[in-house]
């Protein structure tokens, strides 16, 4: 695993501490709005984020502390009933950088806490240009949730503010307005030290300091969106997304990241049908809390108006029923003799899907199509297939991936080989041309978009993205995840797993997969890595199986 | 509670009297002014202020006001509005303002004349201030667009001048 992503270590030795007059346990070392978050206490805060470095700048965590007083003589001090007398700070300590110490008090309820979160909203506000109706942050915005609970009604502010660029261009995908910028640094942080790209810096001083690029560089790497997810305001916002839709109005589904074999924990926000943008959510076991831009962006293909609605026969559009029909006596009598069949399975396709598909193809040579880039040292894994772990555990891929692709090739162009079986892939592109697949007598695909392949298809039925079926993909370190449906074409299409499970009873397997539950338990109990797994133990989080 | 009732007097009881006063009353208007309209031929001219239905405004110096900020969307009740976004266009003269909407549509069956549309705006940019009537001969017909809209709403001067210092 890359050293930046590495897991916190259980603390051992914890502290005990009041908040508000509750009893907390936190680890030592723990600062104080990690302490509240166990009992439920929040501690408002803008610069302080979990997975980066403390910088303690923006003030809005002020708390007050106390702790066990000593005398002169360094003993304990005690109160007449023998309890240790507490001695309250004479100012206000910041949360975020005020470690957790044994017998601490710490109060976030008192006057003295309010007036100063009270003051730092009035701070914050004092040249903020409130933007909010044209502002993408608006509904999601730290600045406007915290004015709400901690800030004034209106403001006494009766200058001018102080005017900053607006619309600056960062790099690529990221669009900064510094009047926004509450000057948190969570961007520059998370630049210097997880993305390890030292771009962003500010310059001027006081109320003109400014968030900026330094000169001649680029908030360009792969890695520049999670700056938008962590800016709490709408100072950073990123340029695929902006102005698209307001965030009120869309939808959250769990899912998992499909560009490749890292498997990064995603939300994807749609609304009615249409996905509007993918977001990390945080699995400390895969991602912490970040994606690349490039993932991020990856979801063009389920909205693309281009998608296949309906099941296509010799290339007329057809009902998925009724080509089910007219293909299901064709394939029988083709995999009646298994030599003759081969399968091309996908490294994109869930675990139950390949499950099915490898039961499809027992008795014929079967392979997938290998995606290999340059991974990078952090997220990025140089296998771009989502599953290709579980294309190997069900044999659907050869060994060595792709090396049977020319195999089959060569059988198509002997006139050995005469059904081919794809699922998802362009095998056009892939070394088995037009010119091979005119010589087949039947072709199936099953695919969610029209390829070179799709068009020499006999029958293609119409499949899903990750985005619109239920299933598991097991990433390159053998982590079990799960996809859910956000959205849907509203067509003929199918999940996939039902279309394999269709062509199994069409060609007289018995019918044992109802849904996918079933299909899960029937993976669980015929596949030994997924021995004792189901659905609800895999939840949001996945479980790691081991991949030999 | 009783209620006692008087007896009719011997001038109420001649029923006469009160039939030639209410006809009187009756005739008199034949010779004053007109107070009704014949409708639809003749549309009423309706006072400033009037609160008719939902219509985008321009501001005094022809600029669109609405930013599409989405939240009359959001707060319609019956869900009439649909807005579509964009990003002013490079070269635009109000560039500046970033915002505005590519498609603005009010569905006038489905709008209940609320008001929370015009409540809501913090652009002050939708007012319901339309014309009297609201007809049209297909459910279609009936989806107010952004021009009709804008047609429909005219110019109303805003002393604010929010996007002049921007
Ligand atoms: S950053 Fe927040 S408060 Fe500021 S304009 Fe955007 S939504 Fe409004
Ligand atoms: S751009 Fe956002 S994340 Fe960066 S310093 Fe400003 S407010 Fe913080
Ligand atoms: S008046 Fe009410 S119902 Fe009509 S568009 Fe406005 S908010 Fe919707
Ligand atoms: S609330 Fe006002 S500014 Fe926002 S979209 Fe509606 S009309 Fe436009
Ligand atoms: S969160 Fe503590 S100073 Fe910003």
């Amino acid at each position: 695993m890359p050293d930046n992503l590495t897991t916190p270590t259980p603390a051992a030795e914890m502290v005990n501490a009041t908040i508000n007059g509750i009893k907390v346990q936190a680890p030592k070392g723990a600062n104080i709005i990690e302490a509240g978050e166990r009992v439920g206490v929040f501690v408002p805060h803008y610069c302080y984020h979990k997975k980066l470095a403390i910088s303690g700048i923006c003030r809005m965590c002020l708390v007050e502390v106390g702790g066990p007083m000593r005398g002169p003589d360094d003993k304990p001090v005690l109160n007449p009933d023998g309890t240790p007398k507490i001695a309250m700070a004479p100012r206000l300590s910041i949360g975020c950088n005020t470690p957790v110490t044994e017998g601490m008090v710490i109060v976030t309820n008192s006057p003295a806490v309010k007036q100063a979160q009270n003051a730092v909203m009035e701070f914050f506000l004092i040249n903020h240009p409130l933007d909010c109706p044209i502002c993408d942050q608006a509904g999601e915005c730290k600045l406007q949730e915290y004015s709400v609970e901690f800030g004034k009604d209106a403001s006494r502010f009766r200058e001018e503010k102080v005017h900053k660029p607006k619309q600056v261009d960062l790099g690529p995908r990221v669009m900064l307005d510094d009047e926004r910028c509450i000057l948190c640094s969570r961007c520059i942080r998370f630049m210097r030290d997880v993305a390890k790209d030292d771009c962003l810096g500010f310059v001027n001083r006081g109320s003109h300091t400014t968030l900026a690029c330094w000169p001649g560089k680029k908030l360009a790497g792969n890695y520049s969106l999670n700056t938008v997810d962590l800016c709490p305001v709408g100072a950073l916002t990123d340029k695929d997304f902006r102005f698209k839709m307001r965030v009120w109005f869309l939808k959250e589904t769990k899912s998992i990241c499909t560009s490749c074999a890292t498997g990064c924990n995603t939300v994807i926000w749609s609304r009615e049908n249409v996905v509007y943008r993918q977001t990390p959510r945080e699995n400390d076991a895969v991602n912490q809390c970040w994606m690349c831009d490039a993932g991020r962006h990856n979801y063009k293909h389920i909205n693309a108006a281009s998608r296949l609605k309906k099941a296509l026969v010799s290339g007329k559009e057809m009902g998925y029923a009724d080509a089910l029909k007219q293909l299901g006596p064709k394939l029988k009598a083709a995999l009646a003799d298994r030599a003759s069949v081969a399968f091309v399975g996908s490294g994109r396709a869930t675990n139950e899907e390949l499950y099915l598909f490898s039961i499809l193809a027992k008795g014929g040579v079967s392979d997938c199509v290998p995606r290999t880039w340059d991974g990078d040292n952090f997220l990025v894994n140089a296998d771009r297939n989502p599953n290709g772990a579980g294309a190997k555990i069900f044999g659907v891929a050869a060994q060595p991936m792709g090396s049977k692709l020319t195999v089959i090739a060569d059988g198509i162009k002997a006139g050995r080989i005469k059904t081919l079986i794809v699922h998802q892939e362009d095998v056009n592109r892939r070394g088995i041309g037009a010119d091979l697949l005119a010589k087949l007598s039947l072709l199936v695909v099953v695919d969610f978009r029209p390829t070179e392949t799709t068009k020499a298809a006999h029958f293609v039925l119409p499949g899903v993205t990750y985005a619109e079926k239920r299933g598991t993909f097991t990433n390159a370190n053998g982590r079990v995840q799960r996809v859910w449906p956000a959205v849907s074409l509203g067509g003929e299409e199918r999940s996939d797993w039902e279309i394999f499970r269709d062509l199994l009873r069409e060609t007289g397997q018995p019918d044992r997969f109802g849904d996918i539950a079933a299909l899960f338990a029937d993976m669980a109990a015929n596949v030994k890595p997924f021995a004792g797994l189901s659905l609800e133990k895999i939840g949001g989080g996945g479980v790691q199986i081991s991949v030999t | 509670m009783k209620i006692e009732r008087k007896p009719l007097t011997l001038w109420e009881r001649l029923y006469l009297p009160a039939i030639i006063s209410g006809m009187m009353l009756t005739f008199s208007h034949l010779f004053r002014k007109k107070v009704t309209l014949r409708y639809p031929e003749e549309k009423p001219e309706m006072p400033p202020g009037y609160r008719g239905q939902p219509v985008l405004v321009k501001d005094d110096e022809g600029r669109v006001k609405c930013v599409a900020c989405q939240l009359c969307e959001f707060v319609c009740p019956p869900r009439a509005i649909r807005i579509k976004p964009m990003a002013y266009p490079e070269n635009a003269k109000y560039k500046k303002v970033e915002k505005t909407p590519e498609e603005f549509e009010i569905d006038m069956i489905r709008c209940i004349f609320c008001g929370y549309c015009e409540e809501v705006c913090p652009e002050r940019a939708i007012f319901l201030r339309g014309p009297y009537s609201v007809t049209g001969l297909s459910r279609k017909d009936m989806v107010f667009n952004k021009e009709k809209l804008l047609e429909l709403g005219g110019t109303l001067p805003d002393p604010i001048k929010k996007w002049r210092k921007k």
